[in-house]
């Protein structure tokens, strides 16, 4: 399993804060378009990803177990 | 705990405090704090979010990159995050160094950092409605798998 993890705006569209899903073996893009047509996630193609809190790349592979978060803009400080 | 995200208010001495060292001939701080007009536009108060375990993670690596460029600077950072409100003080930064351009250098750099790649949201509520701040354009692809330069803004 995996666990997906939601911030900010984004957080709001997905109405959740976390899911559990199966998604080992996919490619972060892969994933960002499953959610995006899942939970209607718009302008996911411009969100940051990370994998095990380590910013990731769309081309990155998912392992089990392994937890994402979609980060869109960071707006600190 | 020299960085960290905090749920309460933030107890800035106790930031510089863990910063100061013999070698030091300068400790600079950065206090940011929430702004009450933004574009001619007020805001009543700001709610911070944060993915902690990340954001620390992510400060760390900011205090690990001045100390490699700046000799011998040593860097505390405070986040907060809940409801703030108008002068609250969101984040705090102490940096110090043998001389006192560097401290100012390297302080600049990590509120700069900060704005790049820690995962902290800001939620703006003003008299007429909310919004999530990141790049309200919603125009721009981090290519890199994070921002760059010119993704800044404010």
């Amino acid at each position: 399993m995996n666990k997906l993890l939601f911030f900010a705006h984004l957080k709001d569209e997905a109405g959740a804060e976390t899911l559990s899903i199966d998604v080992s073996g996919k490619t972060i893009a892969e994933l960002k378009t499953i959610v995006s047509e899942q939970h209607g996630l718009t302008k996911i193609d411009s969100v940051m990803t990370a994998i095990n809190e380590e910013f990731a790349e769309d081309d990155d592979i998912i392992q089990q177990g392994d937890t994402i978060a979609f980060i869109p803009p960071v707006s600190g400080g | 705990m020299k960085f960290q995200i905090s749920k309460e208010p933030i107890n800035i001495q106790q930031v510089i405090d863990q910063v100061v060292q013999r070698e030091a001939g300068a400790i600079t701080t950065f206090i940011g704090t929430v702004r009450e007009i933004t574009h001619g536009k007020k805001t009543l108060y700001l709610v911070y979010e944060a993915y902690e375990s990340m954001a620390v993670k992510r400060l760390e690596q900011i205090g690990k990159e001045i100390e490699e460029r700046w000799k011998g600077a040593d860097v505390a950072i405070v986040h907060r995050v809940g409801k703030l409100d108008i002068t609250d003080v969101a984040v705090v930064i102490a940096v110090s160094t043998p001389h006192r351009a560097d401290a100012y250098e390297a302080n600049r750099y990590a509120i700069e950092r900060i704005k790049e790649i820690v995962p902290i949201w800001k939620k703006e509520h003003w008299e007429d409605g909310q919004e999530w701040i990141g790049n309200q354009l919603e125009t721009v692809a981090y290519s890199k798998g994070e921002p760059e330069a010119k993704h800044l803004d404010e």
